[in-house]
């Protein structure tokens, strides 16, 4: 039996129906159309479906989107502003953080979590906070490298 | 994959949410990221969810003689919680930075790890090794137990139907103390092929194992760790034949001890 949802979806609210077992990632994907956010593994280990939930990264496939009621989500579709890439995605672009793109959205929201905690953390730390982040083109050390870059350029948003 | 079909209820209180869970397959969902992916998997079936995500049993809480922890608090409000930064509670933090991946731990709580009883399960080491308490609620009453005495075996509590975790409690060291935790993780999945928790008091040194045996477990104190260890029904798999796990485990409980015990030595200096 249907549902009524309530959610605020990059800064819009958006009302939906759903099933009490579908999952926040097919919400998203299926009734609002917002299918930047991607499936991969769907068990909870890829990081592929990665959104922000209320600011924090967490797996939308492993979230009914009944538990998200009111919360304000943010996927990838959500961070460019009046047609500029985020800052975020500008630095992935630059320096290469991705082949494929498959895992990138996921890469960019957990990347997002981290630098709002800390925007210049170490290679390691880097490292730590996208160990829920797969990819499969081996693009690892270019994406450190993208982080790294994106924190430096939200740090001179910040004082500028 | 999703989830066969299921009733949901968003409990609005703590009488409420154990009003819902005397239905008979009504199982609690917290951050839901050990139940989610069993219920995704068909392995779990229930019938009703009870969110109690949004309940007042969330927190950090550091008073007297006890810390007082809520079982919605996440794994990440646990890493970076300021109330366990000192040398005598740091494994839990040192312990929850270890869980899991950034997205887990944001929606992952201690109390829905503890119910779950996976015996790879990392905290229950620490939580056994400081001696807490657990604190459980259901509509015939309430009651508190050891944390040692939850677990019944993989994915088994003495938990009764019904009942839910409202609180952790975990007994303030005394002064001079020092405690942390160490693993040796599988590579892909993360859990602890072995892990051991260690408590250092100026009286004592306890040690807990996780993920070696069905379920984690107090090592007898003041025995030889090795000795104690050869006695123990070790789990065995492709990943971590018994006698290397076994041999792992030793390697982490000397680790979690001199860890602790350079702990206890820092706080004195």
């Amino acid at each position: 039996m249907p549902e009524s949802l309530e959610l605020v979806v990059n800064g819009e609210p958006r009302s939906l129906e759903v099933e009490a077992r579908t999952l926040l990632v097919n919400a998203l994907r299926d009734d609002l159309g917002l299918t930047g956010t991607h499936v991969g593994c769907d068990t909870s280990q890829c990081g592929a479906c990665t959104v922000l939930l209320d600011g924090r990264a967490v797996k939308s496939c492993t979230v009914l989107a009944l538990q998200a009621e009111g919360m304000e989500i943010t996927t990838i579709e959500g961070l460019a502003r009046d047609g500029e890439l985020h800052p975020i995605q500008r630095a992935f672009v630059e320096h290469h953080g991705l082949q494929c793109g498959f895992c990138t959205p996921g890469m960019i929201l957990t990347t997002s979590d981290l630098l709002s905690r800390d925007s210049d953390p170490s290679d390691d730390e880097i490292r730590g906070a996208l160990r829920g982040n797969l990819c499969r083109c081996t693009g690892y050390q270019t994406v450190v490298e993208s982080v790294r870059a994106a924190g430096a350029a939200l740090r001179s948003g910040e004082s500028s | 994959m999703i989830p066969a079909s299921v009733s949901y209820v968003r409990a609005s209180d703590i009488d409420h949410a154990l009003e819902l869970l005397e239905a008979p397959e009504a199982r609690v969902l917290a951050g839901g990221q050990s139940l989610l992916p069993v219920m995704k998997l068909r392995i779990a079936r229930p019938e009703l969810v009870v969110d109690i995500s949004r309940l007042p049993l969330r927190g950090v809480g550091l008073g007297g003689e006890e810390l007082r922890v809520g079982p919605l608090t996440t794994w990440d409000e646990l890493a970076s919680s300021p109330e366990l930064r000192r040398p005598d509670l740091e494994a839990i933090a040192e312990c929850a930075r270890r869980i899991g991946d950034l997205q887990v731990r944001n929606r992952g709580t201690i109390g829905g790890s503890l119910a779950h009883a996976d015996p790879a399960s990392d905290m229950p080491a620490v939580l056994i090794a400081m001696g807490a308490r657990l604190h459980v609620r259901s509509q015939k009453g309430e009651r508190a137990l050891s944390v040692s005495d939850l677990f019944v075996g993989p994915f088994q509590t003495v938990l009764e139907h019904g009942e839910l975790i409202t609180e952790i409690t975990v007994p303030v060291p005394a002064e001079g103390s020092g405690s942390a935790y160490v693993s040796v993780e599988h590579p892909a999945s993360g859990f602890a092929l072995a892990g051991a928790a260690a408590l250092v008091t100026p009286e004592t040194e306890r040690v807990a194992l996780t993920g070696i045996t069905a379920s984690p477990f107090l090592l007898p104190e003041g025995a030889d760790p090795e000795a104690a260890l050869a006695d123990v029904d070790v789990l065995g798999d492709h990943y971590a034949p018994t006698e290397y796990r076994r041999h792992l485990a030793t390697v982490v409980v000397g680790r979690a001890l001199a860890a602790a015990r350079a702990r206890v030595a820092e706080a004195g200096a």
